[in-house]
């Protein structure tokens, strides 16, 4: 019990992911400063936010809507993101506990903070959130049958295995998956599913900074504000963590290994960043479009090539 | 109490407030964003919305219509929240002080914490502020 505890508390959970994610979104904003010549934020500068948000500032309620599920929605998201976490970063740590998920438990997981902010959102009364709300929902209409088929072609490529870890194994023992034609595919496909999941520049239609006055989250403020922070922190570390053990043979802590790993969730996080960067803001209906019609072919036919033994 | 004054001082969010203003402040707010001053160095950012705010920027004469707007705005904040009174008609009035809209300084509406004169004030000038209103934290 206290062993379980230990993993979703402190590592690989809630503590180890978002300090890592909180490096992470420093090193997001930095390159962002860096590509627009700008000096950008000091390391610790997620971390001066969130402790600011979580002991500083004050949590208001909105005066219509339902106060209880307001603040229970991103107490929830925060448990789904970390418990996805455990699920993916225990296989790619290669450490042992008794249960081990397999990939359909970390895809449902996953879903879990999108569905809080809207959840959330919704309950905060406020006309602007609710606007984001349903921009959220028809973006996961959208990105999620892309996610799951990349799920399918993903166990596909492993010979039918569900479990993370024997994923990782294969790939370990022959070569990585991003080294075939369908790999590359994939990848593509995985980055922007990962990009709509994270409500990145191009599609923060639902987050919106200049037009909905941050959506889905402008009612929320304080300690709750701070949990959605730290929930989105977690997000962009086991995301491209999960890329990176899919398609890139995970991470093997032990000598150089651990560079090794560094260096792949720095180079997906930095594809992420350079693409949020160089990216417009798309209307909710080009990116269903982009979704339902580019991306789901593009996944269709790297299945075919599978299929196919590329 | 020490270690949260330091966390506020790290990373002040900024909600811009423009009363009746002739724009011209407006732009030189978005001038400190830019590569040339990027005060995203000392954590500093805009956001979108006031319960997200710090620091309540207000540019611009508050004219009899903006007053209510000022005070909801400053209610609607998560407190602690510092305002900052920008240009000369935020401070004084400037030419607008004798108008018969006009509404009072922004001092008479809600708690002022400092005050950046000019018509509008370099971008300098609000660094200088800034810099001196983390002093007072």
């Amino acid at each position: 019990m206290a062993e379980t505890l230990f993993y979703f508390l402190v590592y690989p959970g809630l503590l180890f992911a978002g300090v890592i994610g909180g490096l992470l979104s420093w090193f997001d904003r930095k390159v962002t400063a860096q590509v627009q010549f700008r000096k950008g934020p000091p390391v610790l500068q997620p971390f001066y936010d969130f402790f600011k948000l979580l002991l500083v500032k004050e949590t208001l309620l909105p005066a219509r809507g339902a106060p209880i599920t307001f603040l229970v929605a991103p107490v929830l998201g925060l448990f789904g993101a970390t418990a996805a976490g455990v699920f993916i970063l225990v296989p790619l740590f290669n450490l042992q506990i008794g249960f081990e998920g397999d990939v359909m438990v970390i895809f449902y997981l996953l879903t879990i903070p999108s569905l809080t902010y809207i959840i959330g959102a919704l309950a905060s009364g406020n006309p602007l959130a609710s606007v984001g709300a349903s921009r959220e929902i028809k973006l996961i209409i959208s990105y999620e049958l892309t996610f799951l088929l990349f799920f399918a072609a993903i166990i596909l490529k492993a010979d039918q295995t569900m479990r993370m870890s024997e994923i990782i194994q294969m790939q370990t023992q022959t070569a990585p998956f991003i080294g075939s034609l369908s790999g590359i595919l994939l990848f593509i496909a995985g980055v922007f599913c990962v990009q709509a999941k994270l409500g990145m520049v191009p599609f923060d239609i639902a987050e919106a900074e200049t037009e909905l006055s941050e959506g889905s989250f402008i009612e929320y403020s304080g300690t709750v504000y701070a949990m959605v922070k730290l929930t989105r922190y977690i997000m962009l570390f086991i995301l491209p963590a999960l890329i990176a053990g899919f398609l890139m043979s995970g991470f093997h802590l032990q000598g150089w290994g651990i560079l090794w790993a560094i260096l792949k969730l720095l180079a997906v996080v930095l594809l992420l960043t350079l693409i949020r960067n160089t990216n417009p803001r798309l209307k909710i209906k080009q990116a269903m479009r982009f979704f339902l019609i580019g991306m789901n072919a593009l996944v269709i036919i790297a299945i075919a090539l599978t299929y196919l033994g590329l | 109490m020490g270690m949260k004054n330091f966390f506020l001082k790290k990373s002040l969010w900024v909600f811009h407030f423009a009363g009746a203003s002739c724009n011209n402040c407006d732009i030189e707010i978005l001038d400190v964003l830019t590569p040339r001053y990027d005060v995203e160095r000392f954590g500093i950012q805009l956001v979108g919305s006031p319960r997200h705010a710090d620091v309540i920027l207000v540019s611009g004469s508050i004219n009899q219509r903006d007053k209510s707007r000022l005070e909801e705005v400053y209610n609607q904040a998560s407190k602690p929240v510092f305002v900052v009174a920008f240009g000369a008609c935020g401070c004084t009035g400037g030419i607008f002080a004798e108008g018969n809209t006009f509404a009072g300084p922004v001092d008479q509406i809600v708690p002022v914490n400092a005050y950046i004169p000019g018509c509008p004030p370099k971008p300098e000038a609000m660094i200088s502020g800034l810099s001196k209103l983390m002093q007072t934290i």
